[in-house]
């Protein structure tokens, strides 16, 4: 029971991060491989708002998402915005470089230990709920990320924004004629895609520590997340980050040997049944 | 499609730069190419390629890089420097590479260092799965391993080989060090979080035969990947176990992860203790000493231990970022002082007769004083028993450790026919 809630924080991170990942994909058609790095970046924004300009963690959350995302829309449109004409191949090949330099870079800065961040001091401590003791912290974060990937679906499903969104990726002619910046609403999409790795990075400062390869070691899982959920589909990913979260959270218990391993195993079960991904539309 | 040839240059440059800059920071220092041997000629001395090279091997980008990595090589350049080798007519290069904690990995930047590059010497080799395979290598192709980084103590026990000194410290070690001490202050049953591979395993093995051995009891364990993030599922099933210590057995980020989730789940608070059975000085540094207090361990060197080692961590940080070093990077500037002394006095870089030669000498550097190395490769001396400082008792960057007791060389290091070494006769 406990360790079924444990899976469902870990999927929070997931469904948080595959959530950003699904939008960029849906809505670009981006692989966007910089995304660990970018969930780095919003831990490492965080701490530095801390730190050097003596910002608490609730307005990290709203600061470090709006700095890194704005380093999202440089990317977009200064790299990406070159090569949507091309293969899905080369948006994949940008986003993995970066994603290399920025870690090298900060690797080379900050070390691979890690810096400390503090928990907030209303989130401390936690309750004993009987079967197992819950931190606060878990607790919120849990919370605070199903609010962000509700809104998220419905901003895009049920908005006239959203709809926008949707038209544009399959006719950006068509709806440019009706007089929508295509171009702007794409970098705004990626930026925002972005934003929310950097929050999820936000999220998970207080828990692990802030360190240059905490991106690189989730990225592959939450690529398998988006893949097993569908390519691009949001609710896909929301579902299966949840999901696996807690089958990865029960085999740490079970067999915590091949704990790392788990989801790449259903990955491939998932693709042989079905190609698409379990919420994919082909 | 305006400049389709331009943004797809533009893209695969990009990219393959972005591949080629990992590369490149590790290959840095391979560029230089070993002078031919025909050079050996005219040189007197028994130098291979009139060239003493030493391979810095560890990992330089995940979580061991701190302890090692970068620091490591600062290390080795101190020694070089300190030693004096340009004077005394001896020509000692240093290269570096990225092991990426794979043994495959390592074996083979190993083979081809030896094989193509003249390597005389490696050093360092964090990840004690890594540290085994290199161990073979070297002592297949007869060269010099001298290991500071990892832990196992395999590698003077059942793995020993007459081409490997292993320096600074082993599970043995930090189990009779950290393990009795614990059980001695009550803490007489366990749960074991341990990393799954050689050096966990073995770690735990060894703190384990203490435990019983005081007549303190294991009541269960849990074996996580290398290179966690979330330890949440294991402690909890660490809390429900009841045990009175959690013991981790695993190192590096592994281990500052799993302290501050700890705490996060208030093991501590709900009456359970914490034993980092190794804890590096990087480790209590990015936890902060509000997480990290408390807690107990076992070191070979610490920084602000006497004059020497004071002045050597001065220089160290002012070559290394600021940052102080660890007992591997004080091991790793020890082994090589005394590696030079030893060539130098034979004139050689045959590797087993340089190993001979170093176990022959009584070893002596300003880190850990004399010394000396055992038959089965093992160098012996004094080890120490800490406790992190609470944060108002630190008084600036780096002051971390009290020491709670000194471990006398003789009983901090496995008792010689116990390894079950096949050098000891």
């Amino acid at each position: 029971m406990g360790q079924l809630l444990i899976g469902l924080i870990n999927g929070s991170f997931y469904a948080l991060l595959s959530l950003g990942l699904a939008v960029i994909f849906g809505l670009l058609n981006i692989i966007n491989f910089t995304h660990g790095a970018q969930y780095m970046m919003g831990a490492f924004a965080a701490y530095f708002l801390l730190n050097k300009l003596g910002m608490n963690y609730w307005w990290a959350l709203v600061v470090a998402p709006l700095a890194v995302g704005a380093t999202g829309v440089v990317i977009e449109r200064f790299m990406l915005s070159k090569l949507y004409k091309l293969d899905h191949l080369y948006g994949l090949l940008l986003t993995f470089g970066l994603a290399l330099i920025i870690e090298g870079v900060f690797r080379n800065e900050f070390g691979s230990a890690g810096l400390p961040y503090s928990m907030p001091s209303a989130l401390e401590g936690g309750h004993n709920l009987g079967f197992m003791f819950l931190p606060n912290y878990r607790a919120w974060v849990i919370g605070a990320s199903l609010v962000v990937c509700i809104g998220t679906w419905l901003l895009i499903e049920k908005t006239k924004l959203g709809a926008y969104l949707r038209a544009a990726t399959e006719n950006p002619k068509m709806v440019e004629a009706f007089g929508v910046n295509v171009p702007r609403m794409i970098t705004l999409t990626y930026g925002f895609g972005v934003g929310l790795a950097a929050l999820a990075g936000v999220f998970a400062a207080p828990i692990y520590q802030v360190s240059p390869q905490m991106g690189s070691s989730l990225i592959i899982v939450v690529f398998a997340v988006v893949v097993i959920g569908g390519m691009g589909s949001i609710l896909g990913a929301v579902i299966t980050g949840f999901g696996l979260g807690v089958i990865e959270g029960l085999t740490k218990v079970f067999y915590p040997e091949a704990s790392n391993t788990v989801i790449f195993v259903i990955m491939a079960i998932v693709l042989m049944i079905r190609p698409q991904g379990l919420f994919g539309q082909r | 499609m305006k400049f389709p040839m331009k943004t797809l240059a533009v893209a695969a440059a990009f990219a393959f730069a972005a591949g080629a800059y990992a590369q490149a920071k590790k290959d840095e220092k391979k560029a230089e190419p070993a002078k031919p041997a025909a050079d050996a000629k005219k040189d007197e001395s028994q130098i291979s390629g009139g060239i003493v090279k030493i391979g810095v091997l560890n990992d330089q980008s995940s979580l061991y890089a701190d302890l090692g990595g970068q620091g490591s090589v600062v290390a080795v350049k101190m020694a070089i420097a300190d030693f004096k080798a340009k004077e005394k007519g001896l020509n000692v290069e240093v290269i570096f590479a990225d092991h990426q904690n794979k043994p495959d990995v390592g074996s083979q930047i190993a083979s081809k260092w030896i094989d193509a590059e003249g390597v005389d010497m490696i050093i360092d080799t964090p990840n004690s799965g890594v540290a085994l395979a290199v161990n073979q290598v070297v002592r297949d192709k007869k060269k010099v391993f001298i290991n500071s980084g990892a832990a196992s103590s395999d590698l003077t026990g059942a793995k020993c080989s007459p081409n490997t000194v292993h320096w600074t410290y082993d599970t043995w070690m930090l189990a009779n060090g950290t393990g009795s001490a614990i059980v001695k202050r009550g803490g007489d049953t366990w749960f074991f979080l341990t990393a799954d591979y050689a050096f966990g395993h073995a770690l735990e093995r060894d703190t384990e035969a203490v435990v019983l051995k005081a007549g303190g009891k294991v009541v269960g364990k849990v074996r996580h990947p290398l290179n966690t993030q979330d330890f949440s599922s294991f402690l909890l099933q660490a809390q429900s176990s009841k045990a009175k210590i959690v013991g981790l057995a695993n190192a590096g980020g592994d281990t500052s992860n799993s302290i501050k989730q700890a705490a996060e789940f208030g093991i501590v608070k709900g009456g359970q203790n914490l034993a980092g059975l190794l804890v590096f000085l990087t480790d209590v540094h990015a936890l902060g000493l509000d997480k990290a207090q408390g807690l107990i361990l076992t070191n070979t060197f610490y920084w602000d231990q006497n004059d020497a080692s004071r002045a050597f961590t001065k220089r160290f940080a002012a070559a290394n970022g600021g940052k102080y070093p660890t007992m591997v990077h004080a091991g790793v500037y020890a082994g090589t002082l005394h590696y030079l002394k030893a060539v130098a006095a034979l004139k050689s870089d045959d590797g087993t007769e340089v190993v001979a030669q170093m176990k022959k000498m009584p070893t002596d550097d300003p880190l850990f004083g004399k010394g000396t190395i055992r038959v089965d490769g093992r160098k012996i001396h004094q080890a120490y028993l800490m406790e992190v400082k609470k944060p108002s008792e630190s008084k600036g960057p780096y002051d971390y450790y009290k020491v709670l007791a000194t471990i006398p060389a003789d009983q901090a290091f496995r008792p010689l026919k116990d390894g079950g070494c096949e050098l000891v006769k």
